[in-house]
């Protein structure tokens, strides 16, 4: 054992770890505090909490857990990025390959099972806000943040849904879009929307209303898939991320991870 | 067995209305958790209710499976009472849930649809969420005891004690984390992702269903036109989740568990959250087939099932049935039963704020009780316009063709 501790602290004393991390092995409470103040990552922390902010009975975990499962989802859909083209052509194909070719040929597993753990999630993370009132004054804002990013969170699964262009992902698609089309006053089938004419012509119509808008097409097609790509892999994770960002950060300003004010 | 099976597959369509009858959902929480007994006011209520049922099953069949259902739930949650809320209870209760479950994995129309690879987080959801609102409750439960005898909820005990970041967070967040990532990655080798043939729009499934978090919104469609199920209402959700914080002035139950300080809120949510939204997609996951005809959990999942096309119209309903006339030419004449009726509902606030919700009214405030009560009002909306369609076949309330306005 001596060793080990020798080994150890050889290792914790070395100039590059020091030159790394800045504290030794946090076991005093000046180096507890430096070490959560001193990174880039635990300073997402307070040096405290309340001790309702550690017991799992209490916060469930649920909101780290759905930004764990972000991380997952980044880190997998990145690797799936690598397989991955998204035509017509290729789109079925390539997750085929990816099946049947790719070496530990896990990640479009862990990518699908981690999207529908990252929606329940996030579902008891606002479950558990609910019933221990944590919306209420100061917090008011940081809920409507996260319901922006609950929405954002079943955004990013739909676009995702379609990517495998097999038969599960374009009729599910088809199914969820065809709401557009009857958005009052937008969609081509909505209420109001025949009242919107030029003389005789109807202005809005099966190729330019909202389902048009949202699918880039009469039907999920070509135009479809990459929309949905771009939208996945880059437009929604950005805003979630930067809502993500605001949201952490209120959490501290409102008074830290929830708890009786 | 056979009977068993074909008893819950009844069951399951009759349990539908059962649970959104259910104002007394609301009602079962909060009489288990404070009194446990039928002397209470709110068991008083679940009697009649029970003989109402009994009474009307005898003319509408579905009732009668829903007042068997109703009895055996209020017996079994009464003879519990607060012991419902013990760990051994819940132990109990989880295990046979989910034997319950796994035995019903022996049934092939059962497995079929279970057993499918995007369904089993679904199956994994029922019980999460069984399992977090027992938590919740309890715990709601025994701070409410405190605060009856006088005391304060625990997690107010505790805002004084203060930890350390490093080591009990951060400790606590990483093995989440290393956890986390064995249950994903066995999870992963386990399940195969599902990949079904190449898309082919010529041929399209049955049943098509969108993804399975929209299933609700998807279910909706049966009792709403597109425009109000996939569009309008969707859209309410997002606007009253957002609106929940503005319109609650209630000072009390923020951070802690309680349910005697927020009966109100808990009651509306949970509603919305574990019926409406919850329980909703679980029925379209699991319980409905080709068509999108219902199926009960042990049935076979027909593509040529005959469901008979009885639903009618209010105006049908009362013009040609019960007053022995041919429908009115004009749409204003022939749906103005209709048209009192959703006009007479949406013009509840006011006389709720005149009458017995005087007392939100003056704590809340014109705006907030205005915007809350829309809100509650079309929420609603979905389950009784879902109980008249599964007991009376109702289509619609209002339905003017001419004007694209069918409610």
């Amino acid at each position: 054992m001596a060793s080990v501790r020798g080994i150890q602290e050889g290792i914790v004393n070395s100039q590059i770890w020091k030159s790394v991390f800045r504290v030794g092995i946090p076991n005093t409470n000046r180096k507890r505090v430096l070490a959560v103040l001193g990174s880039l990552i635990l300073h997402l922390h307070p040096v405290k909490v309340r001790r309702s902010g550690v017991r799992m009975s209490y916060t469930w975990c649920m909101g780290g857990t759905s930004f764990f499962l972000f991380l997952v989802e980044t880190v997998t859909g990145l690797l799936l990025m690598f397989y991955y083209r998204p035509t017509i052509e290729y789109a079925f194909t390539d997750i085929m390959d990816l099946r049947e070719q790719a070496p530990f040929g896990i990640m479009r597993e862990m990518h699908r099972w981690g999207a529908h753990a990252m929606v329940i999630a996030v579902w008891l993370h606002m479950f558990r806000v609910f019933m221990t009132g944590s919306y209420k004054p100061p917090r008011e804002f940081n809920w409507n943040v996260g319901v922006i990013l609950l929405v954002l969170t079943l955004l990013l699964s739909f676009t995702g849904y379609l990517l495998p262009w097999d038969q599960l992902a374009i009729w599910a698609i088809t199914v969820g879009s065809s709401m557009a089309r009857a958005t009052p006053g937008a969609g081509n089938e909505g209420p109001m929307s025949g009242l919107i004419k030029l003389g005789d012509i109807r202005l809005i119509h099966a190729g330019d209303d909202a389902r048009f808008g949202l699918i880039g097409g009469r039907s999920i097609g070509a135009a479809t898939l990459l929309r949905f790509y771009v939208l996945h892999c880059v437009a929604i994770p950005l805003v979630a991320g930067f809502l993500m960002a605001i949201h952490f950060w209120r959490v501290r300003k409102d008074g830290g991870i929830s708890g009786p004010l | 067995m056979t009977f068993f099976k074909d008893f819950i597959n009844v069951l399951s369509a009759a349990s539908i209305s059962f649970l959104l009858l259910s104002s007394t959902f609301g009602c079962i929480i909060y009489f288990c958790l404070l009194d446990g007994r039928l002397r209470s006011k709110g068991g008083a209520a679940f009697v009649v209710l029970g003989v109402i049922y009994f009474v009307a099953g005898i003319f509408i069949r579905p009732l009668l499976y829903l007042a068997v259902a109703y009895v055996l739930i209020l017996f079994g949650l009464s003879n519990l009472g607060p012991r419902l809320w013990d760990k051994k209870t819940g132990k109990w209760l989880l295990i046979f849930g989910m034997l319950g479950f796994f035995v019903s994995f022996f049934d092939p129309n059962f497995y079929l649809i279970a057993a499918k690879p995007d369904n089993v987080p679904i199956g994994a959801m029922i019980f999460l969420l069984g399992i977090f609102t027992w938590i919740a409750l309890r715990k709601a439960y025994l701070n409410d005891k405190q605060i009856e005898a006088g005391g304060i909820p625990w997690e107010k005990t505790e805002t004084s004690e203060k930890l350390f970041v490093w080591p009990d967070l951060v400790y606590t967040e990483m093995l989440c984390m290393i956890l986390l990532t064995i249950v994903m990655i066995v999870w992963s080798v386990g399940l195969r992702a599902p990949l079904e043939e190449a898309a082919n729009p010529t041929s399209s499934p049955n049943p098509a269903k969108a993804p399975w978090y929209f299933l609700g919104l998807q279910e909706m469609l049966v009792y709403f036109d597109p425009w109000l199920a996939g569009v309008v209402l969707p859209g309410l959700i997002i606007v009253g989740l957002m609106a929940i914080p503005y319109i609650d002035t209630n000072p009390k139950g923020a951070g802690y568990f309680t349910f005697i300080e927020r009966k109100w809120e808990l009651g509306i949510f949970l509603y919305g959250f574990l019926v409406l939204w919850s329980f909703l997609i679980i029925t379209g996951t699991f319980l409905r087939g080709p068509n999108w005809n219902f199926f009960g959990p042990y049935e076979y999942w027909d593509p040529n099932k005959l469901v008979p096309l009885v639903n009618i119209d209010l105006s049908e309903l009362v013009w040609v049935q019960w007053l022995g006339q041919p429908l009115p030419k004009l749409w204003p004449i022939r749906e103005m039963f209709g048209i009192i009726l959703v006009v007479g509902y949406m013009s509840l606030p006011p006389l709720l704020a005149a009458g017995p919700f005087r007392r939100f009214y003056l704590k809340m405030g014109a705006p907030r009780f205005y915007v809350g009560a829309f809100l509650f009002l079309v929420m609603m909306a979905l389950p009784i316009k879902m109980v008249l369609r599964w007991l009376f076949n109702l289509k619609y309330i209002v339905h003017i063709g001419e004007l694209f306005f069918n409610v």
